[in-house]
């Protein structure tokens, strides 16, 4: 009885304690802030924050990680035609048609990957939002004019203008990076303004205008802050897309030529010769892609729902 | 209660169009015209839809340029708002007047904390430094009874009750001391305790700054609390002006009747049925074909449907600072003034 007594005040003394707290732990608290704690909480999110860190630790220690040089050519006694070599002793994968480490470069590969996932995501965030924030603060006609801009690049499948892009300059890593830039550009753009022009209607919006607020402030200061978590969601799910357009790119020869860096796209494309002898060559490059892909978009999705106001209970 | 010093506000004959290509427009707000002087606190009364935040709207200048059409005449201190370039608008909104609106919480914004949106203000219409600022919003938000306020300054709205939230509101309506203060529906949307503090506190700074109160409202409560003058509107005109004492206790208008006893009070007997008025504020007739209240009115005749000299029910003079728009009001026999302004009404 008095056990229970001294139970049920414990909890009621820990309840206020925790109840006097509260408004202190959670001060300075912003949106932001409290989406993350929820991120952290979410073992969806957690997954993918997990698989994106692998393969961002990986690349960032490739050269401590891979067993062999990624370009040295290997066992070439034992390449003919017809056959490549499997796994064996120092070659936990095998190695490729021309004798190099197939762990080795995929190791080494996820460092083009990543690295040309994230320039030319940040690349077209960086232009897309100068866009939509030029589109969405002014409106009226410089509105119009960015939006047929943009709509016009939009209007252009994406594959094919990033192609078109590469071929138009040159091939090289840098090319490549812009080529998919340009196709997340109008996506930012019209996300950015469309989220924009809904915050620019809202209540804080109108208050601020009453209260005298000067416009480029509220544009700046209310609505822009107000209209990023939409952006922030697609930068990340675009960081799966531009790595999967990375390989698309590269499968059709349109990557990076420097040899000396892998690339998981180029693996595929070199690979498809040799399907029906070493089916391997081809499935592990892919899987990666699709793995880094699913971490990315698993993140982006679980980002979404933290940071959208419907989804919070 | 009227006072002798010169109105802050004028609205005269103000009107709100809203046009749309290849559909008719929409007279949200029609021939409206009131004032209101330093100390004094009028209510602009009706039910959703009636014109009332239209109405506040406009004297701010906050209504979209494109398909609305403004006209009449909104003085603040002797100068025409409507169609004043924005930079004067701009320069008034907030250090002149200010506004309170009916959400708080959709009314700060969500991603910065109270003390930037306060000191905002501050920065905006006063030479100040930020650590200036800073100290002003720490006393203003102190003086709008917001417990801790140094710690307030660094949380976000959501951390705030709604009562709170009210408050920072109205601290940064207050900021630069507005001589006018319209405030849309400020307790709407809080709960009954908290609503009469809001409304105290509102009613200190009426009584302490000498501020013009524009009280816009639904509730009959608040109006009785706080108003000096009332103005009742139905689909966007004004339809009866009063004292408050008087219009609470005869009122003229079978509005405003309807209004006040649609009402529960808390002496009446158990059980009494409450009297709402019939139908809903969609049955208004435009005011050209009559009375727009006409098809919800008790107290209707033939008359108060047809066009009499071409144009609407005209709002005319109903005893000592009265003002009425009907054919046929509420008589009431206890008040001899009425009787005598209900002839000059018909």
């Amino acid at each position: 009885m008095t056990a229970l007594g001294n139970y049920k005040r414990e909890r009621i003394d820990a309840l206020a304690a925790r109840a006097g707290q509260l408004p202190e732990g959670d001060a300075g608290l912003s949106l932001t802030r409290s989406a993350f704690r929820r991120l952290r909480r979410d073992p969806v999110a957690i997954t993918g924050a997990v698989i994106v860190l692998v393969f961002l630790l990986v690349a960032a220690f490739a050269p401590l990680l891979a067993p062999k040089d990624p370009v040295t050519q290997y066992l070439l006694s034992e390449i003919r035609p017809g056959t490549i070599p499997g796994s064996q002793e120092g070659f936990p994968l095998g190695v490729d048609n021309l004798g190099r480490d197939l762990l080795s470069r995929l190791i080494y590969g996820s460092r083009q990957s990543l690295l040309i996932g994230v320039v030319s995501t940040v690349l077209g965030l960086v232009v897309g939002m100068s866009l939509g924030v030029l589109a969405g603060a002014f409106g009226g006609w410089v509105d119009t004019v960015v939006m047929r801009f943009v709509d016009i690049i939009l209007s252009i499948p994406g594959l094919l203008m990033a192609i078109t892009v590469s071929v138009l300059l040159g091939q090289s890593q840098l090319s490549l990076m812009i080529a998919i830039a340009v196709v997340q550009v109008p996506i930012f753009a019209r996300l950015l303004r469309g989220s924009m022009l809904a915050q620019r209607g809202s209540d804080y919006a109108v208050a601020a205008r009453a209260l005298g607020v000067r416009k480029g402030r509220i544009v700046f200061g209310h609505v822009l802050p107000n209209s990023l978590s939409p952006v922030i969601v697609q930068a990340t799910l675009s960081l799966a897309t531009a790595i999967i357009e990375a390989a698309a790119l590269s499968y059709l020869g349109l990557g990076d030529p420097d040899i000396a860096r892998p690339e998981w796209g180029a693996m595929l494309a070199n690979a498809q010769d040799f399907l029906s002898i070493r089916p391997a060559l081809a499935v592990w490059p892919a899987l990666c892609i699709i793995v880094v892909a699913l971490g990315f978009t698993l993140l982006g999705e679980r980002l979404r729902e933290a940071l959208d106001p419907k989804f919070r209970r | 209660m009227s006072s002798l010093q010169a109105p802050v506000l004028e609205v005269e004959d103000l009107a709100v169009r809203f046009t749309r290509r290849g559909e008719q427009s929409t007279r949200a707000v029609d021939g409206v015209s009131f004032s209101v002087a330093p100390g004094e606190t009028i209510g602009l009364v009706g039910e959703s839809g009636c014109g009332k935040s239209v109405t506040s709207l406009a004297i701010m200048g906050l209504l979209p340029r494109r398909g609305v059409e403004v006209t009449g005449s909104v003085r603040f201190d002797g100068n025409d708002l409507v169609g004043a370039p924005d930079h004067v608008l701009r320069g008034l909104r907030g250090a002149d007047m200010g506004m309170v609106f009916q959400d708080p919480l959709s009314s700060l914004n969500p991603t910065v904390p109270i003390g930037t949106q306060v000191t905002e203000v501050l920065l905006e219409h006063r030479e100040m430094s930020k650590a200036e600022a800073r100290d002003e919003a720490v006393r203003l938000l102190d003086r709008v009874g917001i417990p801790d306020p140094s710690r307030r300054l660094k949380e976000y709205p959501h951390q705030l009750s709604g009562g709170m939230r009210q408050r920072a509101l109205i601290a940064m309506a207050l900021a630069c001391a507005p001589r006018l203060l319209i405030a849309d529906e400020p307790t709407t949307a809080l709960d009954v305790t908290i609503q009469a503090q809001i409304l105290e506190l509102l009613r200190e700074l009426v009584v302490d700054s000498g501020t013009a109160l524009v009280m816009i409202t639904h509730d009959l409560g608040v109006v009785a609390g706080l108003c000096d003058r009332v103005h009742v509107m139905y689909a966007g005109k004004i339809i009866e002006t009063a004292d408050r004492r008087d219009l609470f206790a005869r009122p003229r208008q079978p509005y405003t009747g309807g209004l006040l006893s649609s009402v529960p009070r808390l002496d009446s007997a158990r059980g009494a049925p409450l009297t709402p008025i019939r139908g809903s504020a969609r049955d208004a007739i435009p005011w050209s074909e009559g009375c727009a209240f006409a098809p919800r009115c008790d107290n209707a005749q033939d008359d108060c449907l047809t066009e009499v000299s071409g144009s609407t029910v005209p709002l005319v003079p109903d005893g000592p600072g009265r003002e009425l728009r009907c054919r046929h009001p509420l008589e009431h026999p206890s008040a001899p003034s009425g009787a005598t302004a209900s002839g000059a009404a018909r």
